[in-house]
């Protein structure tokens, strides 16, 4: 198939950006989104031209490094999808494909689609963390954890640290993001001693970035590769006020 | 032959950790925040090595090239992770395991680094879980097991299907919270280009800063290399776009050597190639082989679509092959089995290079509830990926290159041949021997990070107090950074018409055919020539365009000119072990039956291989291997 | 920019307080004005005495300052945060189709808050204001006889109009606050979440039902 993309370019962080026009033809549906990506990038190097620059790593779904605006929707077309799992066969013959970095103040765009999301980094730093230094643990089965209780910290723990959250959202908050990270640790036994400073410091750190608030129109629950529960963040707004209140 | 000197220690096998503890030299707190521990890679070896040695007081400098630590490759392992706790009370303990994993590498590897590995494998999962980690729990809220990669005993942690993800987080975790402590200073986006060596010993790297493009100095105390694998040289595998042997190639050009080089091993279950463009072939979950059952027509350029072909008409080649074990064969026989089918014509798919994975009977028989209850996952990603429904057609799947079980040789301490430079995780050669069991990966990496460097490297700092604190004003600096520009130079004003992805695809394609599932003499003394082509061809006609800043062409092209020396040596490695072991399997030494035969009489030794020079022959040295706790015995999966 | 103490949590934490606030203040404004729907001369007298006692009241005074308030904070607050908003998004995008994905009131409550207020400015003009300093009319008891001025009001069809419009704007301000508000505070468990979206729903229905029904009942009754 022949598609028209429309593709953000930008030099580096300071400079202005524009959408740039390419024309690719024989994309075939069996492609993934970045191999389209790829091939368009041959293209330009047998053209001389500097080659689109984005992130990308495990092609698997999983590490999280991937991520594009792709027709406005943070990963594309498809929910609970990274770009990278995204295929072509979610494109017809002649499609005009908007390419763009994922947007918000807090994630700096270094080059074209290539974006800086340190800032998640950042907020982990803060507290997203036990306390736990390497031979300190005691016996594994010496803390039992329910079945149920769990599963329930592993759903909030799958998230990727895409920052599709943060892109999708109309004001650009990482609730989802420092929600999942926070309630995970804070349903275990292990990680509720440091529980109540751990979220005031996340949330705190999350202002503190530039990251905006959460509204609850849980468009992040659907763009999230992990479909991470936008209850997380009712949790977390709980725990937060819960620890606020309670702070000496 | 001093340089082979693996330190093993004095004492019974069981005893050899703890006596090594017990002498082991040690830092004195008020000293350790004085010296600076370089880590290059943030997967689980990287990023828990670093932590540890953060909490014990050391300034810690770490590096990624991606844009956070918590990407690492670690981050893609499914199954899980595997230790000798014994909760099922089913017979497991740290000799099983030990004798196990020495097994599953065909009896390639050290007995005593094997045994510590076990040994010290409970202690990782008291660890993960003090960190947060949600591994699977029954309902009393105990820890879950399940089986995985042919033993016989339950001893593999999981959480869902990630628990690599779950795992490396908490390392990652563990790293940040130093950081915030201000024990660590992450580079992310950085990407190690060379070693430096003063007076002989790892003193620093040169790094590039993959946002500005600028050239770094950075001097340590120690370095210690955890950058995981080079199973990414085919091109085609189930690793990341950007893993990469550079840095430990860098290192064996500095004097370090490399071990095992030509070890790899192939995942049976992985998505087969669909098209010219493919970048990657996704890994799906061994554990569909548990109800999956894998055939081939039995007619060569069969036409018809796999539900029209009679039962009659199907080879269940691993059900032939291998009535005891049957689909559920180990990783290397499923794959070399497969690798035949396909070769002999009978492959399936657009491009005839799959076999079916078919779960017809598992739905006849258990229902598609059952089955989308325990494999729901791995279907939907299936369809995902291939727009195919597997519950009505079968899937097709082939061999990927996924491990590599070679790598920077070290001693027991986890030293390389170059002093004061460690190698961690996949990144090193030591514990797998010629096949790696499944869930022991996560395993090495882990223990290698939290419980083996910390108590070696300082054995090792503990005698650089004196030496004088690294500057990076040394000369040595200036013509490792010199040597990096020119390198950097000449990749920019290359001006040839071919992208860095076709030397890198053509060289894949080439090991894949030739230094791939199986090998043998002529191909291999094939393949080196072309390589040596390649390499001269990607000199004259390579192409990158844009600038010295931001440019992941520029970043490519310095890991495929390792690669393409690495290749060779993969090829001169596999040509010269002329035995079939593990996942090196030579078509000229295989019994009647077309198994792997070993030959322990000549060949059981690390082959231990020596930079002489650019475009010169390496040196081999063998390194012995001596078992004084197991008999040699012959793989069995009949 | 604006730069305040506090952190948007704690922006976030007033917006719901005084949402929530205003959404009781609704259940008993839609319940007083019930009276509205007596036969005529009943509706006059009853009305009439419940508007003086709500104006007369010391309680009810002190209520009507924290209604006051909450109003002008849930504004000022809304103000706040979407200039916070401004500043974390950055860029726009050039081509969005973000909106896919959410309710589009759940994105629009800004322009549904400012149609609100809007409308509220209206609505205090013509009873709240016409009743404390405006000439009324006395009604048979001798009170102020709003009941009338409400009746003249309702009998403008465009009047209706633009009461049923702004009524639909509180409807969908209040489907996506209500609920929005109670997750803000906290509540996470999924079993009551679950029982407050239908409440919300349920709460939203009943009330802006009630509210619309007036003006209709009156222009077509009277």
């Amino acid at each position: 198939m022949k598609l028209n993309l429309k593709i953000w370019r930008q030099e580096h962080s300071e400079a202005k950006g524009s959408l740039v026009n390419y024309q690719l033809d024989g994309v075939t549906t069996h492609m993934s989104f970045l191999e389209m990506l790829d091939m368009l990038n041959e293209t330009l190097i047998q053209k001389g031209e500097r080659v689109i620059e984005f992130d990308h790593d495990c092609r698997e779904g999983i590490c999280g490094q991937c991520g594009l605006m792709i027709n406005g929707r943070a990963h594309g077309p498809l929910k609970h999808t990274t770009t990278c799992q995204l295929h072509m066969r979610s494109f017809k013959d002649g499609d005009t494909v908007y390419i763009e970095p994922f947007r918000a103040n807090a994630f700096r765009v270094l080059k074209d689609l290539k974006i800086d999301r340190s800032s998640f980094d950042r907020i982990i730093k803060a507290g997203g963390y036990i306390s736990a230094s390497t031979g300190q643990a005691p016996e594994a089965n010496s803390i039992p954890i329910g079945h149920e209780q769990a599963e329930a910290a592993f759903d909030a723990a799958a998230c990727i640290g895409c920052g599709a959250c943060v892109a999708t959202c109309k004001n650009s908050s990482a609730a989802l993001f420092t929600a999942a990270k926070a309630v995970h640790l804070a349903i275990l036994p292990q990680g509720q001693i440091e529980s109540a400073g751990r979220v005031l410091a996340m949330v705190d750190k999350m202002d503190e970035e530039g990251f905006g608030h959460c509204s609850n129109t849980e468009a992040c629950e659907v763009e999230c590769p992990q479909g991470i529960s936008v209850l997380h963040i009712a949790e977390l707004n709980f725990r937060y006020h819960k620890s606020r209140l309670l702070k000496k | 032959m001093s340089k082979l000197d693996a330190k093993i220690p004095e004492g019974s096998l069981e005893d050899k950790w703890s006596n090594f503890k017990n002498k082991a030299r040690l830092v004195n707190p008020a000293n350790r925040k004085k010296m600076t521990v370089i880590v290059v890679g943030t997967g689980l070896a990287g990023a828990s090595c670093a932590a540890a040695l953060a909490e014990q007081g050391y300034q810690i400098k770490s590096f990624c090239f991606q844009d956070t630590p918590r990407r690492a490759h670690s981050v893609a392992a499914q199954g899980g992770v595997n230790a000798a706790k014994n909760y099922k009370n089913d017979g497991d303990s740290v000799y099983r395991m030990f004798y196990d994993t020495i097994k599953g590498g065909d009896f390639r590897s050290r007995e005593a680094n094997v045994y510590r590995l076990a040994e010290c494998s409970a202690a990782l999962i008291d660890q993960a879980v003090a960190q947060g980690v949600p591994f699977a729990r029954e309902y009393g809220g105990y820890l879950n097991n399940r089986s995985f990669g042919g033993v016989q005993v339950s001893r593999t942690f999981y959480a869902r299907g990630q628990t690599g993800q779950q795992l490396l987080l908490g390392a990652y975790q563990a790293l940040m919270r130093q950081e915030n402590l201000g024990k660590v200073k992450t580079y992310s986006r950085h990407e190690m280009l060379d070693l430096v060596l003063i007076d002989g010993k790892a003193k620093g790297i040169i790094s590039r800063d993959l946002v500005t493009g600028e050239i770094e100095r950075h001097a340590a105390d120690a370095v210690v290399l955890a950058t995981g694998g080079y199973g990414k040289i085919y091109y085609l595998s189930t690793l990341a776009m950007g893993c990469n042997a550079s840095a430990i190639w860098r290192a064996h050009k500095k004097g370090a050597l490399m071990a095992g080089v030509s070890w790899i091993q192939f995942h049976p279950t992985c998505l087969p190639q669909s098209g010219e463009n493919q970048s990657k072939l996704t890994l799906m979950s061994e554990s569909l082989r548990n109800d999956g059952r894998i055939w081939v027509p039995l007619l060569p350029d069969e036409k018809r679509a796999a539900a029209a072909i009679p039962e009659a008409e199907r080879d269940y080649y691993l059900e032939r092959r291998y009535p005891a074990f049957g689909n559920l064969s180990p990783r290397d026989i499923s794959s070399r089995a497969a690798k035949e089918r396909i070769d002999a014509g009978f492959g399936v798919g657009p491009m005839k290079n799959a076999v079916y994975l078919d779960f017809s009977k598992a739905l006849a028989e258990q229902g598609k509830e059952k089955i989308k209850e325990k494999y729901g996952n791995l279907f939907a990603m299936y369809e995902k990926i291939n727009g195919i429904d597997a519950y009505n057609e079968p899937m097709l799947i082939s061999p990927a290159a996924h491990f590599t079980m070679g790598g920077l040789w070290i001693d027991y301490e986890m030293m390389t041949s170059i002093p004061g430079l460690f190698a961690l995780g996949e990144a090193n050669f030591s514990d797998h021997g010629a096949n790696r069991l499944g869930a022991n990966s996560l395993l090495q990496a882990c223990v290698d990070g939290y419980f083996i460097a910390p108590y070696t490297i300082p054995n090792y700092l503990a005698g650089e107090l004196n030496t004088g604190k690294p500057d990076t004003s040394h000369p040595a600096f200036a013509d490792a950074e010199n040597a990096v520009k020119a390198q950097l130079a000449f990749f920019m004003q290359c001006k040839g018409s071919l992208s860095v992805d076709y030397f890198h695809k053509t060289l894949g394609k080439l090991l894949y055919d030739k230094c791939g599932l199986s090998r043998n003499k002529t191909g291999l003394e094939e393949a080196i020539k072309e390589i040596q082509q390649l390499r001269e061809l990607f000199k004259k006609e390579l192409r990158i365009t844009g600038d010295a800043g931001l440019n992941s062409e520029l970043e490519k092209a310095g890991r495929v000119a390792d690669y393409l020396e690495l290749g060779e040596l993969m090829c001169e490695d596999a040509l010269q072990r002329a035995e079939s072991c593990g996942a090196h399997f030579r078509e000229e030494f295989q019994t009647a039956e077309g198994e792997a035969l070993r030959d322990d009489q000549d060949y059981a030794y690390v082959s231990v291989w020596e930079w002489t020079g650019k475009d010169q022959p390496h040196l081999l040295h063998k390194e012995p291997l001596v078992f004084e706790n197991v008999s040699l015995s012959v793989r069995s999966y009949k | 920019m604006v730069r305040l103490k506090g952190s948007t949590q704690a922006y976030k934490l007033w917006m719901a307080l005084t949402g929530l606030f205003l959404c009781v203040f609704l259940v008993i404004h839609v319940l007083g004005n019930l009276q509205l729907f007596l036969p005529a001369e009943q509706a006059r007298e009853q009305f009439n005495w419940y508007s003086r006692l709500l104006s007369g009241n010391i309680l009810i005074m002190l209520i009507s300052y924290v209604l006051y308030f909450s109003i002008l904070a849930h504004v000022f607050y809304a103000i706040v945060l979407t200039l916070k908003k401004k500043k974390a998004n950055g860029a726009a995008y050039a081509y969005d189709r973000r909106a896919n994905v959410s309710p589009w009131y759940s994105r629009n409550m800004g322009l549904l808050g400012t149609i609100i207020l809007l409308f509220l400015i209206i609505h205090l003009k013509d009873f709240w204001y016409q009743y404390k300093f405006g000439e009324l009319p006395l009604d048979s008891q001798g009170q102020k006889d709003l009941y009338q001025i409400v009746i003249t009001t309702y009998r403008q069809f465009w009047y209706v109009l633009v009461y049923e419009l702004g009524l639909l704007a509180l409807g969908f301000h209040l489907l996506h606050g209500f609920f929005s508000a109670a997750r803000t505070l906290g509540l996470y468990h999924p079993k009551y979440v679950r029982i407050m979206k239908v409440f919300g729903w349920g709460y939203t229905v009943l009330i802006i039902a009630g509210f619309m029904a007036m003006p209709v009942y009156i222009y077509l009754m009277t």
